[in-house]
């Protein structure tokens, strides 16, 4: 059972990072869609499933934030990768095995999952 | 029929509409020769005028102007009545509005609450500025907990209210205490 003590756990915890994160050069922010449109396509599962996975591995260089509309609703649940010196990754059609692949390959190894972004989605859309 | 905590959902967005600052969720649960559940949402919203609060649980009335249907009062209302319960609503201009609904739990027609624990999760996401107070407690047994947003922002300090992780906490509080609170009544289990 949960109680107010594991809070105070947690808040320490959540200092230590936030204080990592602000000196580290190589930080990585990851924003999720969560306006209705993400929700509505199953944003909620996809941010709780990243959110465990950077826990789990431990990244404490990657930030988790939640945005509103990012203006492509035909693409939610959307994820956008933000790094230092490095053009920024939109992953679109997101589900929690695709974005537990992002956190392996993308987060910690360092290689964008070219065919998840917005740009192949385009292009399939194009052909 | 929609989940219960579907229409508190529902109940409590109309409070943040209505301007309110703090919105109190009770559940009082009583387990024995007679099963009760009392739901009381309580804001310090704008209020209703009397004639709207009489009418408020009509499914055909509303003083809305978008398109939100926003039929959790009704629901609500209806909910109670079918496990002969009862509905009331108290609401004064300037002051705020508290809903109260009374019913049987275990009632063959009974409406299970859903998850209330995403819903107060989703309440504190989409208005993280309001303070949300939920209170449980079960007669019964003299068993009780409250999650309260000011004594987690205390806590909290500078780390966000509506951060995931704070909110996945949140969530998992009331989820796990629901449960403990319930357990060994007729309702064990049906909090996971």
């Amino acid at each position: 059972m949960k109680t107010l003590a594991e809070l105070q756990a947690l808040r320490d915890q959540m200092k230590d990072q936030m204080g990592i994160r602000h000196d580290a050069k190589d930080n990585i922010r990851v924003v999720v869609g969560m306006a209705t449109c993400g929700i509505a396509a199953g944003a909620r599962p996809v941010l709780q499933r990243l959110t465990e996975e950077v826990a789990k591995r431990g990244l404490k260089n990657v930030t988790v934030a939640q945005t509103g509309c990012i203006g492509i609703c035909q693409y939610e649940p959307v994820v956008e990768v933000f790094e230092n010196g490095k053009e920024k990754v939109t992953y679109v059609n997101m589900t929690e095995d695709k974005i537990a692949q992002v956190v392996a390959e993308h987060l910690v190894n360092g290689h964008p999952i070219t065919e998840y972004t917005i740009g192949a989605a385009q292009a399939e859309a194009a052909k | 029929m929609q989940e219960l905590s579907l229409n508190i959902l529902d109940i409590a967005e109309n409070s943040v509409s209505a301007g309110a600052t703090r919105l109190e969720i009770e559940l009082r649960y009583a387990f024995g020769a007679e099963n009760r559940l009392t739901v009381t949402i309580r804001d310090n919203g704008h209020g209703m005028s009397e004639e709207t609060a009489q009418r408020v649980a009509d499914p055909f009335y509303t003083t809305r102007t978008t398109r939100k249907v926003g039929l959790g009062t009704a629901f609500f209302k209806l909910a109670a009545e079918l496990t002969g319960g009862s509905f009331s609503v108290e609401s004064k201009l300037g002051e705020g509005t508290a809903v109260t609904a009374v019913l049987d739990p275990t009632h063959l027609d009974a409406v299970p609450l859903g998850d209330l624990a995403a819903t107060c999760a989703a309440l504190v996401q989409t208005s993280p500025e309001m303070e949300l107070c939920l209170t449980v407690s079960r007669e019964d047994t003299g068993a009780a907990f409250t999650a309260d947003t000011v004594q987690f922002r205390e806590i909290l300090g500078e780390i966000p209210l509506d951060s995931p992780e704070v909110l996945r906490f949140l969530s998992d509080f009331i989820r796990e205490n629901l449960a403990e609170l319930l357990a060994g009544s007729p309702l064990e289990g049906t909090a996971d």
